[in-house]
């Protein structure tokens, strides 16, 4: 610390007043800057580096991998079997359905609701249901995902418990509907983000605005429908790509299902992690890495752009 | 009257629709609630009959479950110290110095940090961290955390600084204090909700983190808690519940405490991306 001090003149800085000078601000970023570049950047180009050979974990093209040109690309679209369960088109269509089903349509849905909900209960009842929202969004994701197993347990599952209790039948949900199964885990694990975020747009419009509402005898659904929604048009979107990012990323259903059964819940993180640790074909999985990540880059600039469309 | 009347029967099908879905989200954790204290416990809902601490004693009896705990605690300490004071130095270099290019900076930062999950960028983490020889050490574990949490972290840490006004810097510094004197001395301490804050959100991210331990450790002495809980099975594969669920309910206490704690302590405002 005591070089920088030395080296800092802050008196001869007249003309470009800060409060740190370069060099200071400088050895300020350096810390950040190597462990980022290390473990965000470089893997960035790294992934798209081995995705060009057929690295593998063991063996003779784990040390001395070679160059096979976009050969682990042609295999993941290979069309004569690109669909079929177990492979990437597959993989990347289930993803699809569940970014649709459980962010978009399930957190976001859910999440606005609540949000909306919650401004009119009674202060205990909001703080109850808060409670058990966000507790299902914080808790460590191996405690949920054993939470759910022995939720949905066959023979004494509590879910079990309660349809016998009504005279449904049961049902062996993780195996007869693994989709379904994690599509309604992730809505329940995420709804607390968009239930929090649209909850602090809500509460950031004028009062008076209702009020008015209420005067003229507008019902509740009126006064969501015209006043609350539009005015919180811009935390939708960002809601939305935040959610469909991280749905899109999520590894945790992995923690419930395993991918299984017979590669029906699929995930492409979880194909990814497949691909390179259980085949241990690198390049391969590299590729899908590849792929990962363009798709987070469209959305991200997306995002990206709407951040400075609102500050400009 | 009716209208009244009305508003209060709305009110009241708000509150019953409100609870009835709080009371859906708490479904699959009531488990939790008594599992860990049934000696007896299996995958149905039960009250325990007695009520007793005998899973706990267990659960510290197991020097590989004790160990486990240890190592997350390590693993999410070392992190967050790391994370903590750089975010902190290159947030406040973010908002203060005149650097130039500091926005295309940011705007990178941004953009990568959004872009290279872990669950899309396992393979070169794995790569990288072989080739460092950090393979199987706590240290691999804590230095990519750190450097996938950073982004986000400066970027909650330099919202903060900027919205503290200049002036107090300033007038250290026209007191005769050095910038560097003036950052550790006055913006600190102003500055510290901001470090509880991303803090806080780096433990419990790198606390309840499954995949990168999963993908980077092997040996058992290594293991953090989120993956060494996957080896109380029995050898015929099935689950030992009694075990399992009171190793969840430590393993969670962390998170709630934390969770009480910023609740108490800032309302549970909420920050951006609190969570990556």
């Amino acid at each position: 610390m005591t070089t920088t001090q030395i080296e800092t003149k802050p008196k001869r800085k007249v003309r470009n007043f800060a409060l740190l000078s370069n060099k200071a601000g400088a050895a300020f970023l350096t810390p950040a800057g190597l462990l980022v570049s290390v473990f965000v950047i470089v893997p960035f180009f790294w992934v798209i580096f081995v995705s060009f050979t057929n690295r593998t974990l063991l063996g003779k093209t784990a040390l001395n991998p070679e160059f096979v040109g976009l050969a682990n690309y042609f295999t993941l679209f290979d069309p004569s079997n690109f669909l079929q369960r177990g492979q990437f088109g597959f993989s990347l269509i289930l993803t699809t359905q569940f970014v649709l089903a459980s962010a978009l349509f399930g957190q976001a849905l859910l999440g606005l609701l609540l949000a909306w909900l919650i401004q009119t209960v009674p202060p205990w009842v909001k703080r109850i249901t808060e409670t058990f929202v966000i507790a299902a969004w914080i808790l460590p994701e191996v405690v949920i995902g054993f939470a759910w197993f022995a939720f949905l347990d066959r023979d004494q599952g509590t879910l079990n418990a309660m349809l016998t209790s009504v005279g449904l039948p049961k049902g062996d949900f993780l195996l007869e509907q693994p989709f379904w199964v994690i599509v309604v885990f992730n809505t329940w694990r995420g709804a607390a983000f968009s239930m929090m975020l649209f909850g602090s747009a809500f509460s950031s419009i004028p009062p008076s605005y209702f009020q008015a509402a209420d005067v003229a005898g507008a019902s509740s659904w009126q006064k969501f429908r015209d006043i609350g929604l539009p005015l919180i048009r811009g935390h939708i979107v960002t809601d939305l790509i935040l959610i469909t990012m991280w749905t899109f990323n999520t590894f945790t259903p992995f923690l419930l299902t395993n991918g299984g059964p017979s590669y029906r819940t699929e995930l492409v993180s979880i194909y990814n992690y497949r691909v390179a640790f259980n085949d241990f074909q690198f390049g391969k999985g590299a590729a899908v890495g590849v792929i990962m990540m363009l798709i987070n880059l469209a959305f991200a600039l997306v995002y990206l752009s709407l951040g400075r469309k609102k500050k400009g | 009257m009716k209208l009244t009347l009305s508003a209060f029967l709305g009110r009241i099908a708000f509150s019953a629709l409100a609870a009835l879905i709080g009371a859906a989200f708490a479904l699959p954790l009531l488990w939790f609630l008594f599992a860990p204290f049934n000696a007896r416990a299996e995958l149905g809902l039960a009250v325990p009959d007695p009520w007793t601490l005998a899973n706990f004693v267990t659960v510290f009896g197991n020097n590989f479950a004790v160990r486990a705990l240890w190592n997350s605690l390590i693993q999410s300490v070392g992190g967050v110290i790391l994370v903590g004071a750089a975010a902190t130095l290159a947030a406040y270099a973010l908002s203060r110095s005149a650097l130039p290019g500091k926005r295309a900076v940011t705007y990178i930062l941004l953009l990568f940090s959004s872009v290279v999950s872990g669950s899309a960028a396992m393979v070169p983490i794995f790569l990288i961290v072989s080739a460092a020889g950090l393979m199987d050490t706590h240290l691999a574990v804590i230095l990519t955390f750190a450097g996938g949490l950073l982004p986000t972290a400066m970027f909650i840490l330099r919202d903060f600084i900027d919205s503290i006004p200049k002036s107090y810097e300033e007038s250290a510094m026209v007191a005769g204090a050095s910038p560097v004197q003036a950052f550790f001395d006055v913006a600190l301490p102003v500055i510290r909700p901001g470090i509880v804050v991303v803090v806080v959100w780096s433990f419990v991210n790198i606390w309840g983190s499954f995949l990168i331990p999963f993908i980077l450790l092997r040996s058992d002495t290594n293991m953090p808690a989120s993956v060494a809980i996957y080896s109380f099975y029995s050898e015929a594969g099935t689950p030992i519940v009694t075990l399992l669920a009171a190793y969840s309910l430590i393993y969670s206490l962390p998170v709630i405490a934390l969770y009480l704690f910023v609740s108490w302590k800032f309302g549970f405002r909420f920050f951006g991306g609190i969570k990556a």
